[in-house]
């Protein structure tokens, strides 16, 4: 035996004064070591003191779990102490999953039945706790029997641990369905909490329990009226309110029970609006009591005027001075705005005020709200609003913000000119927020509006005379100015304050951003290519611009000295054709895939202007990898529109003109050739690769099935060294047709900055004939060029 | 139903946890360092709800403790702060003018008086008499376990009953 036990107040003491984390420890594994041993001795004189040490400890995060067997002693032992702290260790320490959980079930049982109600409590309280599905099913009869006992104390505790059982095992219901109704009648407030509890479980579990529940309405409403109407009591007042916490769950039940009802939800109709009119809102408890009745009434079959006075309910919580009303009615509106819009709308003043909230999330879901109520009728002035807020609102918001009215805009613009005038005013007020695909967005947008062309050249040249450092906005600009150069030179534009811009304005202006320290490396592609574009489009300038241009052939920037060095090949050898390579820019069809997030995240590094389409382009570079064994410039440039360069031969004849700048792509490297990385049981992967910039590298993967049956469900999943980054694309699709008779393709992105050798790991997995066949396999035999 | 309540301090320190779904013992540990970052992270002038998972977070401070419930989708949030703060107003009247410390050293008085307030996640007695007269009875059979042999009979513990909950006490929510 332990000579001397440290009490536990005593330990809890020690603990506390240990200055680090070493030194608790320390002190805890001594104790630990003690416990241990008293427990092997099997003494029970202190065995209540060391499972409350445990417990303890266990709450510091130290591992306590060799005291179960110990609780287990505790609750069997005949003194109460040592019951009542057995159940709680066996409530924090045991986990119904585990077996020692099987052996507490005959205790609990013999403590249901024990003379103490204390006892009797402890049992149904850790039953309610943590009683597993069997526990439950061997004690669900004795809860039943409590149910029925005339102490009021038994009676709330044994509905509760009904509710458990119910939910752990929910064909025992039938079992509880008469006791719980018969609770209804009692006075005492806890056994009524309980029982509605309970039977808001069952209906909730069980239609057929509704509908056995229907009849108890009338009852409901006469304890809810009593509850309202009786005077003050002082032991269920809270704040005035009589028994919130009663009121709220009834109102609960009712919602259950009135739903797809019109005779039920016709009963509660009077009671509910005399809650929701007479409640008094000063405290939380009352205001609890109103949300929960809004949700009621929302949810039944209620008639329009008390569906109106709901909303109004929630109108007032959003004037609330306090911060959590205030955000319970932002989130029940929100909910709400679908069924009932108009309602909702009635309170667009108020909502879009709160944008000027103090609290962030009371903030957000104003933000969320506003954009829901947004419609053709009303986007000029909410999203006037929304712009406004946009200038102050948090760094947190301003992403969202700003990707909202993007979405908003293009829902219901009234017009082109004021979609363009939005967009431009989000860039320049939150242009490092906006979202990658926001520049090609804008650019299809612009290239679809030609009788704006001027207007907005104009107005982008100002913005970015104003300021150069909103990465996108001077994207766009620089983009416009290259294509619709010669509208800011004849100053056509039909705006009051015109500017005269000459050539030499607008080439300082992209000399400007190409040497700005704040322009990205996307950003001053976008500027070399829109200086070349001008080369075509003014008349005395050219050889400045040649100038610039080599000036970028030995840039440090490999994307952009490649680009400066094809321009500069393009002036020299291909002079006769650079006016009608640099023609402007076909219109741009709306491409669904361009905001498909994957694709711009990994290809937004690189530096390509001009790519509205870059799902496919990808793909064009990769198939141009394939099909070719060398490549040379010129026939880069072919996937220009096939229409405006007839010179170039074309073998994409598909492509839309978004491509033509995939000048950029693999202009250095010869083709790499293929490799098959699995063959097995009929299924073929093959690799294709590409290099794309120095340390990526794209590989196309083509997977076929050469067996008589369709392969369906076809995933794939590739890992690489550590030190590598992979990157999958979205599969063309997941059905490998029989017979090779087409094929799903895929791609995967690699970055190898270390230049580490490429190794990968496949998982296979495929369903065919019903039956699912799962792979592995290593792939080695990666060509050395696709690494170095 | 309420899945879970943790109490913490201003340090980050667990005081108390009460679990009323299975989890295994790595998960409770995950979920609670997770929750008490983000709570403790919450600046003051923010809303005591959050969301979080599937669940909402509703907590609140009083004093050096946070207490903070999750609660399931259909659940009233404004409730269950008034549940928070009985279970508090519960803790102030058993311990008078409680503070962190009565908590720590008393921790399985609080769950004691916590499996009275309520039970499987939900409130089992709304009455704030009834719940302290009960925990007052079942101290005194642990203070002498003869008595659970003797048929009970109504005993207040002399110096709880004095106790009048002063709204003001040391536990009152900070701002």
């Amino acid at each position: 035996m332990a000579p001397s036990s440290v009490k536990l107040q005593e330990l809890i003491r020690l603990i506390r004064t240990a200055k680090t984390q070493a030194e608790e420890r320390a002190i805890i594994q001594k104790e630990c070591a003690d416990i241990r041993s008293s427990f092997r001795e099997e003494d029970p004189s202190f065995r209540c003191r060391n499972v409350a040490k445990l417990l303890y400890m266990h709450m510091l995060g130290y591992p306590a779990h060799f005291g179960q067997m110990e609780c287990l002693k505790l609750i069997a032992s005949p003194r109460f102490s040592d019951k009542r702290v057995g159940y709680l260790g066996a409530m924090l320490l045991l986990d119904e999953r585990q077996d020692a959980s099987l052996l507490i079930t005959n205790s609990i049982k013999n403590d249901m039945n024990h003379n103490s109600q204390y006892v009797q409590g402890l049992a149904l309280c850790t039953l309610g706790c943590m009683g597993s599905s069997e526990m439950c099913r061997d004690l669900a009869t004795e809860v039943e029997r409590l149910l029925k006992t005339s102490n009021s104390y038994i009676k709330k505790k044994a509905a509760l641990s009904a509710v458990h059982v119910v939910r752990k095992v929910p064909e025992l219901i039938e079992l509880y369905i008469p006791a719980a109704e018969s609770l209804l009648g009692g006075k005492n407030h806890g056994v009524l909490h309980s029982a509605v509890v309970l039977i808001t479980e069952m209906c909730v579990r069980n239609p057929e329990a509704t509908c056995k529940f229907k009849k108890v309405v009338p009852e409901l409403v006469q304890i809810m009226k009593n509850l309202i109407m009786s005077g003050y009591s002082p032991e269920h007042n809270v704040g005035g309110i009589s028994d919130p916490f009663l009121q709220v769950q009834m109102l609960c039940l009712m919602r259950i029970l009135g739903q797809n009802d019109d005779e039920v939800s016709e009963a509660m109709n009077d009671i509910l609006a005399q809650v929701a009119t007479n409640t008094d809102t000063s405290k939380n408890a009352g205001n609890a009591i109103l949300y929960e009745t809004v949700l009621t009434i929302m949810d039944i079959r209620s008639e329009s005027g008390l569906r109106v006075l709901a909303v109004n309910i929630l109108g007032r919580f959003l004037l609330n001075s306090d911060k959590n009303i205030r955000y319970i009615a932002m989130t029940s509106l929100l909910k709400m705005v679908q069924t009932d819009h108009n309602a909702v709308q009635r309170h667009r003043g108020t909502i879009v005020d709160c944008l000027k909230d103090t609290d962030a999330s009371v903030k957000r879901r104003a933000l969320d709200l506003t954009f829901a109520l947004i419609n053709g009728h009303n986007i000029r002035s909410m999203i006037k609003e929304l712009l406004q807020f946009l200038d102050h609102c948090p760094a947190e918001l301003r992403s969202d913000c700003a990707s909202g009215i993007f979405l908003a805009a293009e829902k219901y613009a009234p017009s082109k000119r004021w979609h363009i005038d939005t967009i431009l005013r989000v860039l320049t007020t939150a242009g490092s927020y906006v979202r990658d695909e926001t520049v090609p967005n804008l650019i299809q947008l612009i290239t679809n509006t030609s009788e704006l062309y001027a207007y907005t050249v104009h107005k982008l040249y100002q913005a970015v005379l104003a300021d150069i450092s909103q990465q996108p906005l001077v994207q766009v600009a620089a983009w416009c100015i290259g294509e619709y150069g010669e509208f800011l030179l004849s100053g056509t534009c039909e705006e009051e304050k015109t500017v005269k811009v000459t050539e030499d304005d607008m080439l300082d202006v992209l000399e400007m951003i190409l040497q700005s320290h704040m322009s990205s490396p996307a950003t001053r592609g976008y500027a070399l290519t829109s200086l070349m574009k001008l080369s075509t489009r003014i008349s005395d300038n050219v050889d400045r611009i040649r100038k610039i241009v080599s000036i970028y052939g030995s840039c440090i920037d490999v994307e952009l000295q490649q680009r400066a060095i094809e321009y500069n090949t393009l002036f020299k050898k291909y002079d006769h054709m650079r006016v009608a390579v640099l023609e402007r820019m076909p219109v741009i069809e709306k491409n669904s895939q361009v905001c498909s997030d994957k694709s711009t995240k990994v290809l937004n590094d690189e530096n390509k202007p001009f790519s509205l389409s870059k799902p496919n382009q990808t793909e064009v570079k990769i198939q141009n990898a394939a099909n070719q064994q060398t490549v040379d410039l010129l026939d880069l440039i072919g996937i220009s529109d096939p229409s405006s360069t007839p010179v170039v031969q074309n073998n994409q004849e598909k492509m839309v003109g978004g491509e033509l700048l995939d000048l950029l792509g693999g202009i250095n490297f010869g083709a790499i050739p293929s490799i098959t990385a699995y063959n097995k049981n009929g299924l073929t992967v093959e690799f294709f690769f590409e290099k794309v910039g120095n340390n990526e590298l794209s590989i196309q993967l083509k997977a076929k099935n050469a067996t008589a049956k369709d392969m369906k469900e076809f995933i794939l999943q590739a890992a690489v060294p550590k030190n590598i980054q992979i990157h999958l694309q979205a599969p063309s699709g997941s059905v490998l047709p029989a017979l090779c008779s087409g094929c799903v393709s895929q791609t995967i992105l690699i970055s190898n900055p270390n230049k580490v050798s490429l190794k990968m790991r496949l998982r296979l997995s495929y369903s065919i004939e019903g039956s699912t066949v799962q792979d592995i396999c290593e792939v080695n035999n990666f060509p050395p060029q696709t690494w170095q | 139903m309420m899945q879970f309540m943790l109490l913490f301090s201003r340090q980050g320190k667990l005081r108390l946890q009460k679990w009323y779904v299975p989890l295994s013992d790595k998960e409770k540990k995950k979920i609670t360092r997770e929750l008490v970052q983000t709570v403790l992270a919450r600046k003051p002038k923010m809303c005591s709800f959050l969301e979080w998972r599937d669940l909402k977070i509703v907590y609140k401070r009083y004093a050096s403790l946070y207490f903070c419930c999750a609660i399931e989708d259909q659940d009233n949030e404004l409730i269950t702060l008034e549940i928070i703060h009985r279970y508090v107003e519960l803790l102030d009247k058993y311990f008078g003018s409680v503070c962190e410390l009565d908590i720590i050293f008393n921790f399985e008085k609080a769950y004691f008086i916590l499996d009275e307030f309520l039970l499987g996640g939900e409130a089992q007695e709304t009455s704030k008499k009834n719940v302290l007269k009960a925990i007052e009875q079942a101290d005194l059979l642990q203070e002498d376990p003869a008595v659970l042999e003797v048929k009970m009979f109504k005993i207040h513990l002399p110096g709880l009953s004095i106790f009048i909950l002063n709204d003001k006490s040391a536990l009152q929510a900070n701002g």
